[in-house]
């Protein structure tokens, strides 16, 4: 059984033709569904797989699917997260760039299992170059007669659009996305109603990350029980792990889920560059609580982490040597959560800036006693009280990086001292 | 129909209802921002978080809708708590302006830092400086620095005004309320914003600096502005008269009615107060022959208008008297002239000055009719029903019918029918509250009270007989326009007892059934939100 799905032709800029995903037995998977299977035995397939929500928050993505009224009188939308922007996380990007028939046959398979004529891909503005790509590779997949009216004979119609954002982290949260996608300004929905019930223009939508979509074909192909195999129980199949930081190899890895974290970055990265120590992994993206050097036995899937207290989100992992601050990595954090608050809620909007100049003020050597337990208090005072997930994910870091590495914090504040070795 | 408990007591409310209605059945009072009853829920202050029994976290209660079996607090630790810390948060870069901010006294920061804050500072950064007190419109000053982003005058002008000035640019705690491109706050409701705008962000250009908020003094009222009858608040001061360079009624805010204005009223009618006021008030009883003209006691005015009516009665009949009304006039005092009139036989009466075009309308709160009371007039009949306006008056004056003719309020000698005609008359008698071209020629002024210095009631075009009460005193010898009928109509022979005010209302109630309505029963003022120190918010 071969142990890659989507990163088998990376790095190969033949693979993006349309020619070479059909030599690869590509849109086969599409057509079988359409025109052997129903809606329901595609979605079937998809939750045997048990595949994820692999932008980050890990939902089964076959029960998502299973949302959508059945009595609406709406249109259905399927959209794609396409806007990756976790810090650390460059998949979705591979994707677009090496293998976009993947995406575009998974679309094709999803809105099919949903029953959406209309697909909006969302993609960050940042991501034109690698927008133009999808575009070349859907311009030919519609030549070829994969989309549009009446596809493989079937009565089914799809139409894919591609958006490009203007470049807010926020605008990557589900419901801001769409707001955004709607022509407004990218403030998060209150909930409910979930976007499966009332998304796009109040209609019943589908929002599923790039490389959730990307994995279907395969599972379709091969079966849902063969996706599942590949993973860790509830944890279905491969999935592509962004490395970045101080590793020899830094790049996308395509492993099963439950991998244990040291392989990852010891085998396949090629361990800590030029042989210093580790210090910190930020296991999921920048949202996720870090981990220790001590701590990187864990696997790599949704539960685990879970466990110990961290998150995979989008398998972003962020490896710090030993030359790094921690005070100073958690300010950047604080900076990025500072300038991609959207503002809308108060916990978050006054929040994170707050955080972030008080974390700044320590870098100066102007902290006092109080700014760490303030902080902690801070961070606290965010989390669980707003409209989405982006102030608990400014809260999370700061929780983990005070409370793991709380001499480093202490020196610099008490003793306006950097631990970082140089 | 879902029951559940809120702070340990139970109700029942209608489906879809939320936790934030819910307890404001229960008179449970949470503390909210960027709620308003009469907007789109934003959910965006955090303000209104509550405890939710096995909810895994707090959830705000203007969203959250009531379910069956729900059980609520809004009282214990970590409500407080998070109460604490949003105000923490939306004070942390608040200047704290307070000494000269003009909502100081009626600010949901001050007042719920008063009572659900209470906490030490721990912010120590410098606060965002941001742009402050510049003009967005005819009415309205905006100050950034004071924004609490709340979006209330954002989300009034896109779903109630529906004109799309206010947005909230930038990001994070660089959001600011902006205009749009090109765009000046100049609807005709701009005023609102002031009104629901929590905290001193907002503020009205007319009433800046003009009085400190707990100075003022308020009345339950009824907007004179046009036939809607938007119920108001006039706020006053007449304690501190230095404070606002001796103007007494210094703003008026809608007063919450369901079914005639909502939350709001029209800034025509907010800022039509200034005749209340005015240098133009009429505070001296005139008499005024060829030579010259003297002010008059009220004794002297009375005796006088007495003797002209009755000599021309005696000489002419009654057919030569005429009395021209105003539909800016009470229910009551048209009804204590009418009773009047009609006890010494008087039928040359209107109302309607042919001068008089419609005005601007729309389809939200502004009529087209600028008066307050046409239809009370009209049900009181006190019109010739014969004709279309009240221009028949002059040809009455032209053939030498109508002899003394008493007008209220009105202006005829804007209409072109009277101009030519009014010299012919032997009296002309002007009562009203400002000097008007009529006041100017009549051979007596007598100074009335405004809506302001009276209790009263208008009915607006919907047949609506609301009420108002007086805030204060008349101006110098002004007198209400009843108050001056009763005093000639004992001289008829009439009891001064019938018309008293309240007397005049019942009566009326009993003579003409269709004012027999329950909005006139004595108007209250809503309940307004009270800090713990107990202090009125105003």
């Amino acid at each position: 059984m071969m142990e890659k799905i989507l990163s088998r032709h990376f790095f190969n800029a033949e693979a993006r033709k349309l020619s070479f995903y059909l030599n690869d037995g590509g849109y086969e998977a599409a057509r079988n569904a359409l025109t052997q299977m129903t809606p329901q035995q595609v979605a079937d397939q998809v939750i045997r797989s048990n595949l994820r929500g692999l932008g980050g928050a890990g939902f089964p993505a076959g029960r998502k699917w299973s949302f959508i009224p059945k009595d609406s009188p709406n249109p259905r939308y399927l959209v794609v997260n396409c806007d990756e922007s976790e810090p650390g996380t460059f998949k979705d990007r591979h994707i677009l760039e090496w293998t976009p028939h993947s995406l575009l046959e998974g679309i094709i398979i999803a809105a099919y299992a949903i029953g959406a004529s209309q697909c909006f891909i969302y993609t960050r503005g940042e991501y034109l170059h690698y927008a133009r790509m999808l575009q070349a590779a859907l311009d030919e997949a519609c030549q070829a007669g994969f989309f549009g009216k009446n596809i493989w004979g079937t009565g089914f119609d799809l139409d894919v659009l591609i958006h490009l954002g203007a470049g807010a982290y926020i605008c990557g949260e589900e419901s801001a996305l769409l707001e955004s996608l709607e022509g407004k300004k990218g403030w998060p929905r209150l909930r409910p109603p979930f976007p499966a019930v009332s998304g796009l223009f109040g209609c019943p939508t589908i929002i599923n990350n790039t490389e959730t979509l990307s994995y279907i074909p395969a599972i379709i192909r091969y079966g849902g029980s063969w996706f599942a195999g590949l993973g860790t129980p509830q944890n279905g199949g491969l999935r592509l792990y962004s490395v970045s930081g101080h590793v020899k190899n830094p790049g996308v890895y395509e492993l099963p889920l439950g991998t244990p974290l040291r392989e990852i970055i010891y085998t396949h990265a090629g361990g800590i560059r030029q042989g210093r120590k580790l210090k910190a992994v930020i296991p999921g993206g920048s949202s996720t609580p870090v981990l220790r050097a001590d701590e990187i036995d864990v696997r790599m899937d949704f539960d685990s982490l879970a466990a110990i207290g961290s998150l995979l989100g989008s398998a972003g992992i962020i490896v710090m040597d030993e030359s790094t601050c921690l005070v100073k990595a958690l300010a950047v954090l604080a900076k990025f959560y500072h300038h991609e608050s959207c503002g809308q809620c108060t916990p978050c909007r006054e929040g994170t800036g707050w955080m972030a100049r008080i974390l700044n003020r320590i870098l100066d050597g102007q902290g006092v006693r109080d700014d760490l337990e303030n902080l902690l208090r801070v961070a606290g005072n965010i989390r669980g009280t707003t409209i989405c997930a982006l102030g608990d994910a400014a809260a999370m870091p700061v929780f983990s990086f005070i409370t793991k590495f709380r001499d480093e914090f202490e020196s610099h504040v008490l003793q306006g001292r950097c631990l970082a070795s140089k | 129909m879902p029951t559940l408990t809120i702070d340990g007591q139970q109700v029942t409310v209608s489906k879809g209802a939320t936790i934030m209605q819910a307890a404001e059945a229960l008179g449970i009072y949470i503390p909210r921002y960027c709620y308003h009853p009469g907007l789109r829920v934003a959910g965006s202050c955090r303000m209104c978080l509550v405890e939710i029994e096995k909810a895994p976290k707090l959830d705000i209660a203007c969203y959250r809708q009531a379910a069956e079996g729900m059980v609520v607090h809004t009282t214990t630790e970590p409500v407080k708590l998070a109460r604490q810390s949003i105000l923490e948060f939306l004070l942390s870069n608040h200047p704290l302006d307070c000494p000269v901010c003009d909502q100081s006294g009626e600010c949901d920061l001050q007042n719920f830092y008063m009572e659900f804050g209470l906490y030490q500072s721990r912010f120590l950064e410098n606060k965002i400086k941001r742009r402050k007190a510049f003009p967005i419109g005819r009415h309205v000053m905006l100050d950034n620095e004071r924004c609490i982003l709340c979006s209330r005058c954002v989300r009034f002008c896109e779903e109630v005004s529906r004109s799309h000035e206010l947005g909230i640019v930038n990001r994070g705690d660089r959001s600011e309320i902006a205009l749009r491109e090109g765009s000046q706050l100049d609807n005709e409701y701009s005023g609102n914003v002031i009104d629901i705008c929590p905290v001193g962000a907002l503020t009205e250009r007319e009433f800046r600096f003009q009085c400190r908020v707990w100075y003022l003094n308020r009345a339950a009222s009824v907007c004179p502005g046009c036939s809607r009858g938007c119920n108001i608040e006039l706020h006053y001061n007449v304690n501190r008269p230095h404070q606002s360079g001796g103007k007494r009624v210094l703003r008026l805010k809608p007063r919450f009615n369901a079914e005639v204005n909502k939350w709001w009223m029209c800034d025509e009618g907010r800022y039509g107060f200034e005749f209340i006021d005015a240098p133009s008030r009429l505070q001296d009883f005139e008499i005024r022959t060829a030579q010259r003209t003297v002010v008059a006691s009220r004794e002297q005015a009375v005796q006088t208008l007495s003797d002209w009516i009755g000599d021309s009665i005696d000489r002419h009949g009654s057919q030569s008297l005429g009395i021209f009304l105003s539909p800016k006039l009470s229910n009551e005092d048209l009804y204590g002239i009418g009773k009047f009139a009609r006890h010494v036989g008087i039928d040359c009466l209107d109302f309607r000055n042919p001068s008089e075009r419609p005005g601007y309308q729309d389809d939200f709160l502004i009529q087209a009719d600028k008066n307050p009371n046409t239809r009370g007039c009209l049900e009181l009949g006190l019109y010739r029903r014969s004709e279309d306006s009240g221009g028949w008056m002059a040809g009455e004056i032209q053939r030498g019918k109508v002899r003394v003719l008493i007008v209220f309020l009105q202006d005829l000698a804007l209409a072109p029918e009277f101009q030519q005609v009014l010299g012919r008359l032997e009296r002309l008698v002007f009562v009203g509250s400002n000097r008007n071209g009529t006041a100017e020629i009549a051979s007596l002024v007598v100074p009335s009270a405004t809506y302001a210095e009276k209790d009263g009631s208008f009915t607006n075009f919907e047949g609506r007989a609301q009420r108002f009460e007086r805030a204060v005193v008349p101006l110098g010898s002004a007198v209400a326009e009843a108050d001056l009928v009763a005093s000639v109509a004992v001289s008829f022979g009439m009891q001064r007892e019938e018309f008293e005010r309240e007397r005049l209302l019942s009566d009326l109630r009993r003579e003409y059934p269709f004012f027999d309505q329950e909005a006139l029963n004595p108007p209250e003022l809503e309940w307004v939100y009270q800090t713990p120190i107990g202090q009125e918010r105003l």
